[in-house]
């Protein structure tokens, strides 16, 4: 077995309501160490104000051979846009 | 900090020798397209990159050497928690780039074997003593100097792990190269002996500085096809006509001299011309003759085999209780 501190995927949640966003990776024992290096490396400056972490081998991702079958249907679907339709000025603001 | 000459596998090939593959490859990076660590790639992209980033993050490690022997000595707490702060900034930008190494398939722990056998290099700027504390201000301002003429080009770098590892890193470094320059200001406009000191240290680390961008472009062997897959961005001569054209007028306005009787303003090129450093010294040094490389590699394997139990006992630790904090 290996003796390699398994790998960890950090999220760090900045301070003005966005959502949790990946930042990077690190090495830790167990969940708790984890989050103090996040704390360590990732937010040395105001990055944060709130860690997840998850080990690496938990992600499951999408491949990049599954480009096509996965994105391009929404390609042809231009009608999910709002400027799709023609709405007359004198409608006003919509 | 970062890589100096990095060995590459293969030669470049023209359009007529790639496979279909390589072809299709080749379009997505000269399209500004980032490769992301899924995403088919040829070997010696694949190889070329782990021993780069390799060789950067281990820069980053082996860098905070020099500056963690001055820490105990700083002049004032202030300086002492300053510079506490930026070699803590080194271990991150080494921890950020052995994480975008690893998505190329290397362990962390293979990369630390490498480093302390001998088998990677790091670069050699950090084989040279730190002998007082206006060295820290050289350092600072001409060696993180010279890595940010570097590292800011790689922003842009095709390999997605990489490029975003350096934006975060030229982030923080800015912070680093003033420190320094803060340093130096202070030192050349305090008394005559702290003068002799900032001189002395400018003079010392002037042309192992310069060499930082590796050896000159007529020598340099492996810059074709790393510039072709975009994982070097700028040759060697052009980072440092850059850095000696920014630097001189800094060094003036301390009231130094920077080290070099070829030193003079060309107006047709718009830049300085400046003298060679010794590149026999260079391959030297990067041979493992360079005054500090024993003390480097041995603290190293020090830090690595003294921590072998804690490493250890932290694992098993971690396997017998195995928490799981929900998110929040």
């Amino acid at each position: 077995m290996s003796k390699e501190w398994p790998l960890w995927e950090v999220f760090i949640r900045g301070q003005h309501g966005m959502s949790h966003r990946h930042v990077g990776s690190l090495h830790a024992a167990d969940a708790e160490m984890a989050i103090k290096n996040a704390r360590d490396v990732y937010t040395r400056r105001n990055e944060g104000v709130s860690i997840w972490v998850v080990e690496s081998t938990n992600i499951s991702a999408s491949a990049p051979s599954d480009k096509g079958p996965l994105y391009e249907p929404s390609n042809s679907k231009v009608y999910r846009h709002p400027t799709f339709f023609d709405i007359p000025d004198d409608v006003g603001a919509m | 900090m970062y890589a100096q000459i990095v060995k590459s596998t293969g030669t470049l090939k023209s359009r007529e020798d790639m496979s279909p593959e390589e072809a299709h490859f080749q379009d997505r990076i000269d399209a500004g397209e980032k490769i992301e660590p899924k995403d088919w790639m040829p070997e010696g992209y694949r190889k070329n990159l782990i021993r780069q980033i390799g060789q950067h993050g281990h820069s980053e490690i082996v860098g905070q050497l020099p500056e963690g022997n001055w820490i105990t000595r700083a002049p004032t707490l202030e300086r002492k928690a300053i510079l506490l702060a930026k070699v803590q900034d080194e271990a991150g930008h080494g921890l950020y780039l052995y994480c975008a190494a690893e998505t190329l398939g290397v362990s962390r722990d293979e990369l630390t074997e490498d480093l302390l056998s001998g088998k990677m290099k790091y670069s050699s700027i950090f084989n040279y003593p730190t002998l007082n504390w206006a060295d820290m201000g050289a350092v600072g301002w001409l060696v993180d100097g010279a890595a940010i003429m570097n590292q800011v080009p790689l922003q842009r770098t095709s390999f997605g792990p990489y490029s975003r590892a350096m934006i975060r890193i030229c982030k923080e470094e800015s912070f680093h190269q003033r420190q320094g320059y803060d340093i130096m200001m202070k030192m050349a406009q305090g008394s005559d002996a702290q003068k002799r000191m900032a001189q002395d240290a400018l003079n010392r680390f002037w042309f192992p500085s310069l060499m930082m961008f590796g050896p000159s472009d007529k020598d340099s062997v492996h810059s074709a096809q790393s510039m072709a897959w975009k994982i070097k961005i700028n040759t060697n001569d052009e980072l440092r006509q850059k850095f000696v054209d920014q630097t001189v007028p800094q060094a003036k306005y301390l009231g130094l001299t920077v080290p070099d009787e070829g030193l003079t303003w060309n107006e047709e090129k718009g830049g300085y011309d400046f003298s060679e450093p010794d590149w026999t010294e260079f391959f030297d040094v990067l041979r493992g003759n360079g005054p500090c490389n024993t003390d480097r590699l041995d603290a190293r394997i020090k830090a690595w085999e003294d921590g072998a139990w804690v490493r250890d006992g932290l694992m098993a630790h971690a396997r017998k209780k195995s928490p799981k904090v929900a998110a929040e």
